[in-house]
């Protein structure tokens, strides 16, 4: 008569420090997550591959409406428009753009991705320091918002201005003190020292052009609301600025991005979501500052938000699936992942949350995470506290959603496929694995290279 | 590999070394282990124990309790090395 065999975990046996903090912290995971939006981990997995990105777009909408909320609750013209690069893929974007986001891109190569995703070229703002003399033609030539991040650009489209028949409307990006450490001042023009003022003055006394809006972007994963408070303040202090001197309206004030999520920095003692502000303190900071400036009810200009990762960094897990365990020269315990630094960028930053996709007991060990790179940077986390994990356990990475699926490297390995699943629970691909294929496509083989012999 | 006779194991895996005053915790299959490894079982013997009532195969356990059993070794549970040999 056979009998059901129990179910095996590795054994472990763990030194009982009392009253010491070690450096792995203490056991964080107390459930498996098995299901994604009443997906099976293991079944996402069987059908698409290890490791493979999903993308909840309940969490994207839900995420979204929470800020909206909080801005509109407190200013009455709010308008967001999707930061491209913190997550590119087709199928993101129209979501945001489903829920009335612009797109907001910073090249060429995202200026037409939007245009093809059927964007209004109206509706897109143009950002960063390269855009070249044919991407600002067609920018132009659609009417979009060009914001400008240097006075090369500026005369560049003094030049494309004349001989068109378009206005451009334009921006300038400001850079400013803010009271945070970094500055970013590579961007734009500075505030402080007077060459916004003069970039604004040179854009005024062009009649070629109309200044629409004042740009910033302060900084990025910031923890500090009051810092955007600051920025909408002097960003309100240049428009009452133009309308003392020109008797002109700035249309729009644009905070950018860089709100933090919900992830925790490397080196931080706390959890991201017990530090990282919410969307209303973020909101409050600025619709104060802006509503405290001097400006009519009629003057109120367009409050833009260019939010990325704080609006899809909780939509994005990555699925993956344990190659190997190992213990090291020193004792500590090695578990090898199926996927790294390659695919998850953000682990470079972040000190990710990783749970098991199965049970398990009780008994944790302290481990150092690898990817499967044949590099030795390769490290996924550092230290974390797991169950025993076993040779094809699968784990689920969170808060992956954001700049992962566009800094991502074809390096060594092929990158996965991406699954969105829909507010129905249903899976869609979104992005097939790829292939040699795919990647070897566009190299090109002089003819004399093509045989050899060995 | 034998475990040091004076060893305090209890039912929840908690493991005490008097000796040094050391204190650990093992998970169910560690406890058995060590309890079977106190016992004189030889390895092979540990093996068929456990992949009988276990849902793991041969090689995976072999590899795991190399693992295991190494770590007493380090954690100095185990009568040393030098001392079998002599």
């Amino acid at each position: 008569m056979s009998t059901k065999k129990l179910q095996y975990e590795r054994p472990i046996i763990q030194r009982l420090n009392t009253g010491v903090m070690n450096k792995f912290g203490t056991k964080t995971e107390y459930k498996p997550v098995t299901h994604i939006d009443g997906n099976s981990v293991k079944e996402l997995l069987a059908k698409y591959g290890s490791p493979l990105f999903v993308i909840s777009e309940q969490t994207i909408r839900d995420t979204y409406q929470s800020a909206n909320r909080a801005f509109k609750n407190r200013y009455p013209k709010v308008q967001f428009a999707w930061s491209y690069k913190t997550n590119y893929m087709n199928a993101v974007c129209n979501v945001f753009h489903q829920l009335g986001s612009w797109a907001e891109v910073v090249s060429g190569f995202e200026y037409h991705k939007a245009l093809q995703n059927g964007v209004p070229g109206s509706k897109i703002i143009f950002n960063g320091p390269d855009k070249s003399e044919e991407d600002l033609t067609l920018a132009i030539k659609n009417d979009s918002l060009l914001h400008i991040d240097h006075l090369d650009e500026l005369y560049m489209i003094m030049e494309i201005a004349n001989n068109s028949k378009k206005r451009p409307r334009v921006a300038i990006r400001v850079n400013m003190d803010t009271g945070i450490y970094p500055m970013w001042d590579r961007f734009g023009f500075n505030y402080e020292n007077g060459q916004a003022w003069d970039a604004i003055n040179k854009i005024m006394l062009n009649d070629k052009m109309d200044l629409v809006g004042l740009h910033s972007h302060i900084g990025t994963f910031m923890l500090a609301p009051s810092a955007y408070g600051i920025a909408a303040a002097k960003l309100s202090d240049l428009a009452m600025a133009v309308k003392k001197k020109f008797k002109k309206n700035i249309q729009y004030i644009d905070m950018g991005g860089g709100f933090a999520s919900k992830n925790t920095l490397k080196g931080s003692y706390l959890q991201g979501v017990d530090t990282s502000p919410t969307f209303d303190q973020f909101a409050e900071a600025i619709t104060t500052s802006i509503l405290n400036a001097g400006f009519t009810e009629t003057e109120l200009p367009l409050l833009i938000l260019e939010t990325g990762r704080a609006l899809i960094d909780d939509a994005g897990y990555l699925l993956g699936s344990v190659i190997s365990n190992k213990r090291l020269a020193d004792g500590r315990r090695a578990t090898i992942m199926d996927f790294g630094v390659n695919i998850l960028f953000t682990s470079f930053w972040y000190d990710h949350k990783i749970s098991p996709a199965q049970e398990f007991g009780q008994h944790t060990e302290d481990s150092v995470l690898y990817g499967p790179l044949c590099m030795n940077i390769d490290v996924i986390r550092e230290n974390i506290t797991l169950p025993p994990l076993m040779r094809n356990d699968n784990v689920v990475v969170h808060s992956v959603g954001a700049y992962n699926m566009t800094q991502w490297m074809q390096f060594i390995a092929l990158r996965p496929a991406i699954v969105l699943i829909d507010t129905n629970e249903t899976a869609h691909l979104i992005r097939n694995r790829e292939t040699l294929n795919s990647i070897q496509s566009d190299e090109v083989m002089p003819k004399y290279l093509k045989t050899f012999k060995l | 590999m034998k475990i040091k006779k004076n060893i305090a194991l209890s039912e929840s895996g908690f493991v005490f070394d008097p000796s040094t005053g050391d204190s650990f915790t093992t998970n169910p299959i560690g406890l058995e282990i060590i309890t079977m490894l106190k016992e004189g079982k030889s390895r092979g013997e540990i093996k068929s124990a456990i992949t009988k009532k276990y849902n793991v195969d041969g090689a995976t356990f072999e590899k795991d309790s190399y693992d295991f059993i190494n770590m007493l070794d380090k954690h100095n549970l185990t009568e040393s090395y030098e001392k079998e040999k002599n």
